[in-house]
């Protein structure tokens, strides 16, 4: 082996650039079967090299001609048949005319931008797209073809085969484009148009020629700042008003309606003194004010778009599926799907809802549902449940429940799932908020009280000073703007949140509850374990060749673990649900269940039940038994060290929907305190993070399956780990990769961190509002004192929370 | 002095014509995506292959 790696020395083999878009390839690289010296960091990159390699655009890398690979059609002919159905694509299509019709497709695959190239350019694939534009932070490509030359089956089946398959759900239809983020731009812009034009109008104010321009222009300013804040006024400021009264409403007083207070008091002060001709007013503090708390909340809008968290059942199952009917196959809506109907489930594909099986041998990969990597068996008769993907031949099913009432699906009826969003998020800035309202209004009265004897001018003066200057801008600031760097930082770490008060939950939390399986443990690296008579290298190697050719699962699984081989296998047979066979150098290879490989073990597996928890896989080689494998799932590697950092702080618990084989190692792990419970049910799981919620403990769930949504979801703060963010996870607060598991400590260690940095930045926004106090009781409170004091403490409190946030992430490492 | 009131109608009508503007784009949506057109600027447009196939 080693002198025909000697050719190549000077590729390091830890780090191969992808060849088409310079990322690090993992570290089996993807390989161009024509050009096996190319290797590329993912199935895109590869399908763009092949099409332009087809389009003889070589140029771009400098290379040879090539003809490259016909792009591969999709293996399963009638997978978007559906497509074709008109219910689907009026759903689906945003724009239909003869002549053009325009849709969005979510493509959670693209990464990178030779993804955006290819996509971008499909119109060379097809001639019957007209255009397609990429918008990268969505995820999301804009299609338009010509309904007369092409179809929406034809751009999909297109996108599947070059590797970006859309992915089209229950929920994708009847998505709208968002757009609620316009309104946002066009309150920024009049504010900012009002600000700028107040403030040019104040500056004689500001600059003490004032006595003799106010003789002439005073008037006249005073009157067309006051034009210029009426759009700020009814547009801009709307949403803090509107916010305001909805709390009110729910009789629940947030950080917006001392804002909105501040506000109404400026601006009627600011037209009052116009109206009399006793200043110019306020107009420029008024639309700055304004102005730099839309920034805020664009920062904080900005920083939850990409991601789109608000996931239901709908989103795992199919559009449509196939119906057996008299006549034939037929594809329905799955939500037109009724108990007592027939229906056919390919390779690949999702039971949509629990059923019977009716015919065909059923291999059911639970794996998002349960965590567990390894297919289950289930024969004629037996009941299916909805969520799982069948794996192998096509299977006749009879549907038991409607979509909406099956097993997991009925998790969804919680009313943990009915909420819009979680009761009102109790964030600091509203608790502040609160406080705030009373202290404000209290010194305002006060300052009445004082003044009146002596001035009642002054008196109000003094009253509508203080509400004025007690409009925490700075401090709706402090939190989009800590919690938006935090967000950037922990998105670097792979945490995805959903919004920034998760940073909050994640600060406030006491208790941490782990799902075991898929989340505690690696499902990739199964441990395998050979049991039986010694393989020899070579016969290792015969084995290694069979297993090769299979895509199950665990397969795969083995043929990573055995040595590479390279020997030919001749009339190889893959039975679903039992094994494979084929024979190499001579000698029948048998890999599979016991039964398939030879009836002798049979007693033995029985003899030991508690060992059925762990998937076996027979070996046979020329008809003699020789041994099996045994896939043990293992932990995650820095389990340990997390589960250490984790429990000085935090009090732990573990549920599983497993047995109680496993309790010993995981009490060695977490520790005597924590609390191990087992044969949990998603709804129990769910029971007990709610009752753990009642006793007043702030609760973060840490789980992967659909399962553990439930739980995920009642929990202050869910947290789905997935192994690749494009996979489907469940509804959840936040979405950390497995692959970061590690710095789950350090991420929560650095959410306190954001809580203190907040705290830290409240208390600098309370010594501006403070100052700006102090000033106001005494009736010094002038618009320059306040021109002055509102965008400096504004612009020093962005600064401050964001700077703050970035030291906190530097000193933790992260 | 009366001619601040020309130059401030004046500047007003600048300023409304960059407010304008900025409407203008946003409802052409160029603020729905502002990461994609940094990197589609970069797509070099394609030549004619300049080695024979």
């Amino acid at each position: 082996m080693p002198p025909t790696l000697a050719p190549a020395p000077a590729l390091p083999l830890t780090h191969v650039a992808c060849t088409h878009c310079g990322d690090d390839c993992p570290d089996d690289p993807i390989r161009l079967v024509a050009q096996p010296a190319l290797s590329f960091c993912c199935p895109g990159c590869r399908a763009v090299y092949e099409l332009l390699a087809a389009s003889n655009l070589c140029t771009y890398y400098r290379l040879d001609e090539r003809p490259g690979q016909k792009v591969r059609a999709v293996e399963l002919p009638g997978r978007f048949d559906y497509l074709d159905l008109e219910s689907v694509q009026g759903q689906l299509l945003a724009f239909r005319s003869p002549t053009l019709a325009r849709l969005t497709l979510s493509i959670p695959q693209m990464h990178c931008a030779s993804c955006i190239w290819l996509l971008e350019n499909l119109f060379k694939l097809n001639p019957g797209i007209s255009a397609s534009r990429v918008n990268f932070l969505r995820k999301e490509l804009t299609v338009s073809y010509h309904p007369e030359t092409t179809s929406l089956k034809a751009v999909v089946t297109l996108l599947a085969a070059i590797n970006y398959e859309p992915r089209i759900t229950l929920a994708e239809l009847g998505a709208q484009l968002h757009h609620g983020t316009r309104t946002l731009y066009y309150q920024l812009g009049v504010a900012a148009f009002g600000f700028g034009n107040v403030m040019l109008l104040a500056f004689p104010e500001y600059f003490s020629f004032s006595g003799q321009l106010q003789s002439t222009f005073g008037n006249f300013f005073g009157w067309l700042s006051l034009l210029l804040s009426l759009p700020v006024l009814l547009v801009s400021a709307r949403g803090f008003y509107r916010s305001a009264w909805q709390g009110l409403r729910q009789r629940y007083i947030n950080l917006d309606f001392p804002i909105s207070l501040g506000l109404t008091a400026l601006f009627i002060t600011s037209v009052s003194e116009v109206m009399t001709q006793r200043g110019p007013g306020f107009f420029d503090s008024f639309t700055g004010l304004v102005f730099f708390m839309l920034i805020g909340k664009w920062v904080q809008q900005r920083s939850y778009d990409a991601l789109r968290f608000d996931r239901d059942f709908t989103s795992y199952f199919p559009v449509a599926v196939t119906l057996l009917t008299k006549t034939g196959e037929q594809s329905v809506s799955v939500k037109e799907l009724k108990p007592g109907q027939r229906i056919r489930v390919r390779h690949q594909e999702i039971i949509p809802a629990d059923a019977i099986l009716l015919r065909g041998t059923a291999l059911i990969d639970y794996s998002f549902v349960s965590g567990e990597s390894v297919p289950v068996a289930r024969q004629a008769g037996e009941t299916v449940y909805a969520g799982g993907r069948q794996v192998g031949e096509a299977v006749d099913l009879e549907v038991v429940r409607e979509v909406s009432q099956g097993y997991l699906t009925q998790l969804w009826n919680n009313p943990a799932f009915q909420k819009e969003e979680k009761a009102n998020l109790e964030t600091y800035a509203n608790h502040v908020g609160r406080y705030f309202v009373g202290l404000t209004l209290a010194l305002a009265l006060g300052a009445v009280a004082y003044w009146y004897p002596k001035d009642p001018q002054m008196a109000l003066r003094a009253f509508t000073s203080v509400l004025v200057i007690a409009c925490p801008c700075a401090l709706s600031l402090a939190t989009p703007f800590a919690m938006g760097a935090a967000l950037r930082v922990l998105g670097r770490r792979t945490l995805y949140l959903k919004n920034s008060a998760v940073v909050e939950t994640l600060g406030r939390a006491d208790t941490i509850v782990f799902d075991k399986t898929g989340t505690l443990t690696d499902v990739k690296k199964a441990a395998v374990e050979y049991l039986g008579p010694a393989l020899s290298p070579g016969q290792q190697r015969a084995v290694a060749a069979v297993v090769r050719h299979s895509t199950h699962p665990l397969s795969q699984r083995l043929a990573a673990e055995l040595p590479p081989s390279q020997l030919a296998v001749a009339g190889f047979a893959e039975i679903p649900g039992q094994g494979l066979r084929g024979t190499v150098g001579g000698v029948v290879v048998r890999v599979g269940s016991a039964a398939f490989v030879g009836a002798a073990v049979a007693t033995n597996e029985a003899a030991e039940p508690a060992e059925n928890l762990q998937s076996r896989v027979f070996i046979s080689l020329g008809n003699n038994l020789s041994g099996y494998y045994i896939f043990r799932n293992v932990y995650r590697d820095d389990l340990c060290e997390v589960l250490a950092a984790l429990n000085r702080r935090y009090r732990l618990a573990v549920l599983s929907g497993d047995n109680e084989t496993e309790q010993a190692r995981l009490r060695a792990l977490f520790g005597p305190q924590a609390e191990l419970h087992f044969h949990q049910t998603p709804q129990q799981k769910l029971d007990y993070i709610a009752a753990l919620r009642q006793q007043g403990r702030t609760v973060v769930m840490v789980g992967d399956g659909l399962n553990d949504a439930g739980a995920l979801q009642r929990a202050d703060a869910g947290i789905a780990l997935t192994d690749t963010l494009t996979n489907f996870s469940p509804a959840c607060d936040a979405i950390l990769e497995a692959g970061s598991f590690g710095q789950l400590a350090t991420i929560m260690g650095f959410s306190r961190d954001c809580l203190r940095v907040v705290l830290a930045t409240f208390v600098l926004s309370f010594c501006y509002n403070g100052v700006g106090l102090a000033l106001a009781v005494q009736g010094r409170f002038t618009p320059i004192v306040s021109a002055i004091l509102m965008p400096i403490s504004s612009i020093s409190v962005m600064v401050f929370a964001t700077l703050l946030v970035r030291v906190a992430a530097w000193r933790r490492r992260l | 002095m009366t001619i601040i009131f020309l130059l401030i109608g004046i500047s007003l009508l600048v300023a409304l014509t960059f407010l304008g503007a900025f409407f203008w784009a946003v409802r052409s949506g160029q603020y729905e995506d502002d990461y994609t057109p940094a990197v589609r600027m970069l797509f070099e447009d394609e030549v004619e292959p300049d080695e024979p196939a």
